[in-house]
């Protein structure tokens, strides 16, 4: 176990230090060198040259690959060329509130999605179990930011239950919780139908093992062979699949902040996007894509711990 | 991208006879052909079509709740939604196709050089598949959109981008799977080229669950289309697309409602029909899933 976690992690940050040589190259294919991209139209040759020198752009390639390494090593993202603060202050000021969104959505979606899967497999090959696979893909297949207008239209717009903007008061729970509840719903909706789906397939794979005909030929009640000795071994994808999707949540958060004007990693990443505000946007991906190893490679790590077999499979 | 590859890792049989039967017995197939058909014939027919101009601005008949003479309404600049909206399946269907066209082909090339090659090449593609599909997809998009700046060039490469990998590994999977078969075996004592076994036989076999795979995708990349055009780095005005039309929508949410709902609809059903057809190809062609509901 030891053994493959070191490798698991060895193979985590060498795909990281890909990824940042990956993003180092990007600047140099700008169309334009960075300094003027950041400074836009408002550049004068002195601020470029400032800029230039702050950046580092003017020592050799190798020095500078170094010293991006070493900087963001130790934590140092650069500097928000707009408001002038550290960009990881920057980040971990609004990261919080991309957590939490994403956290609370899988939530609900995994128990949700785990209490539809049981109900599948319970009746499966009925027509309840085909109107829940029809369900669970035109929830997989329903674009996210489209459940957030519709919702927001209904719920905040027409109905006026919900609030439409923001993230709720500071320090007032109750706000907070209300202002998460559209969100949380537009990107959960998805998961809901993964998961449910995925249950199924698993179970209904485990349903044929030896200690499943055991349990019936004891006869223990469908219901409780189901619940009590098939979901135990069908969770194992479940962790795998909840933990790969870490990125598609991004991906439905950036869009469902900025549907909601939430702040978060979205508004964050989508607004310095517009501004081209360089060092945000680089900042930001590094920092998504550590963030998002780690979850990777816990799960991995999780996932081998509860089943060996995985461990000789992702081997190879 | 993330989903379809890791649920596709058997070996498919190639498309038999009786796949398209199958295809039109399952109602959840049909559904998704038709809608797909639909969109198509939408797309490559919009010029004839769509009622108005889709970019001609009337002012003096802005904002006008869905009527007669506009059965969708009109937008914030008095251009007809219904025409907008059937011109932005065109946008729609025109990048998400072209983009997992292109994607297809060069991860089909990459996987089976991958597959097939040298152990280096293979180990240094498969780094590379590795570290591109560890990038959170959507904050690879806006890296590349902030470095190359907005449009459909720009958007038609990222999906590339964030594609490949994805399609690069199942080739390579399954290249890896066929290479030890032993009629691949037995055709290499005979002195067959590496050419004639790829073209022969690798390339027939490993193109069936590609085009599951790509079909699977489209309603992802039409997602992401819909939502950087939104999100006003995709697609730009005054070209509709789906996206752009749906933040149109947003910003006046509150005085024309109808605008978000009618912009809204056909994305839905586009991407809903695409994940049908997908999920009724897989079932046709995959034996094995056909055992496992039989059961």
């Amino acid at each position: 176990m030891l053994g493959y976690a070191i490798k698991r992690i060895a193979l985590a940050l060498l795909i990281l230090v890909v990824v940042m040589l990956g993003m180092f190259a990007m600047v140099f294919v700008i169309p334009g060198d960075p300094a003027s991209i950041a400074l836009g139209p408002r550049a004068t040759p002195e601020l470029k040259a400032l800029l230039i020198q702050r950046m580092g752009l003017d020592q050799p390639l190798l020095s500078q690959i170094w010293h991006f390494f070493r900087a963001a090593a130790t934590g140092d993202l650069g500097i928000d060329v707009w408001s002038k603060r550290p960009v990881l202050d920057v980040i971990l000021e609004v990261f919080p509130q991309t957590l939490l969104l994403g956290v609370v959505s899988l939530g609900w979606a995994v128990v949700l999605g785990i209490a539809l899967g049981c109900l599948a497999v319970i009746w499966r090959d009925t027509f309840i179990d085909r109107l829940l696979g029809v369900l669970s893909v035109s929830m997989i297949s329903v674009p996210s930011f489209v459940i957030a207008l519709y919702s927001l239209l209904i719920f905040a717009v027409w109905l006026g239950w919900l609030p439409a903007i923001g993230a709720g008061q500071k320090g007032d729970w109750a706000s907070q919780a209300r202002a998460l509840i559209l969100p949380s719903f537009a990107i959960g909706v998805t998961w809901i139908g993964y998961i449910a789906r995925l249950v199924r397939a698993s179970m209904l794979e485990v349903m044929g093992a030896n200690h499943i005909r055991t349990a019936r030929a004891f006869g223990l009640p469908e219901t409780v062979v189901v619940l009590k000795y098939a979901l135990r071994i069908a969770i194992v994808p479940t962790i795998a699949i909840v933990a790969i999707g870490a990125g598609s949540i991004l991906s439905s958060a950036v869009f469902v902040e900025t549907v909601f004007s939430r702040p978060g990693i979205g508004t964050l990443i989508t607004g310095a996007v517009e501004k081209r505000n360089y060092p945000v946007v680089m900042g930001t991906v590094l920092f998504m894509t550590a963030f998002y190893l780690v979850v990777v490679t816990a799960a991995d790590l999780l996932i081998a711990r509860l089943d060996p077999r995985v461990r000789d499979v992702l081997r190879g | 991208m993330s989903f379809a590859a890791e649920e596709i890792t058997e070996e498919l049989p190639p498309p038999g006879r009786s796949a398209l039967g199958q295809l039109l017995r399952d109602p959840m197939g049909m559904t998704g052909a038709i809608l797909v058909i639909t969109f198509i014939i939408l797309a490559i027919f919009a010029p004839l079509l769509a009622p108005y101009d889709p970019i001609h601005i009337d002012v003096r008949h802005k904002f006008q709740p869905p009527n007669l003479a506009h059965w969708a309404g009109t937008d914030q600049l008095g251009r007809d939604m219904l025409s907008r909206l059937i011109w932005g399946a065109r946008v729609a269907l025109g990048i998400s196709m072209t983009a997992t066209g292109i994607a297809g082909v060069l991860g089909l090339l990459l996987g089976l050089v991958a597959g097939f090659g040298p152990r280096w090449l293979d180990a240094v593609l498969v780094l590379f598949f590795d570290s591109f599909s560890s990038l959170p997809m959507i904050m690879f998009a806006l890296a590349v959109i902030t470095v190359l700046g907005p449009g459909i060039p720009t958007l038609i490469l990222v999906i590339v981008l964030v594609s490949v990998p994805g399609y690069g590994r199942l080739i390579r999977a399954q290249t890896l799977a066929l290479k030890g078969a032993d009629y691949i075996q037995a055709e290499r004592t005979i002195g067959a080229s590496s050419a004639r076994i790829i073209l022969r036989h690798l390339l027939p076999n490993v193109v069936g669950p590609l085009v599951i795979l790509l079909s699977m995708d489209i309603p992802v990349v039409i997602m992401l289309e819909a939502g950087l055009s939104y999100l006003n780095l995709g697609v730009g005005p005054p070209t509709p697309s789906w996206g752009n039309i749906l933040y149109d929508g947003y910003t006046s949410l509150r005085s024309a409602p109808y605008m978000v709902i009618a912009a809204g609809i056909p994305l839905v059903l586009c991407t809903l029909g695409f994940t049908f057809l997908g999920e009724g190809l897989r079932d046709a062609l995959d034996p094995k899933l056909k055992l496992r509901a039989a059961r």
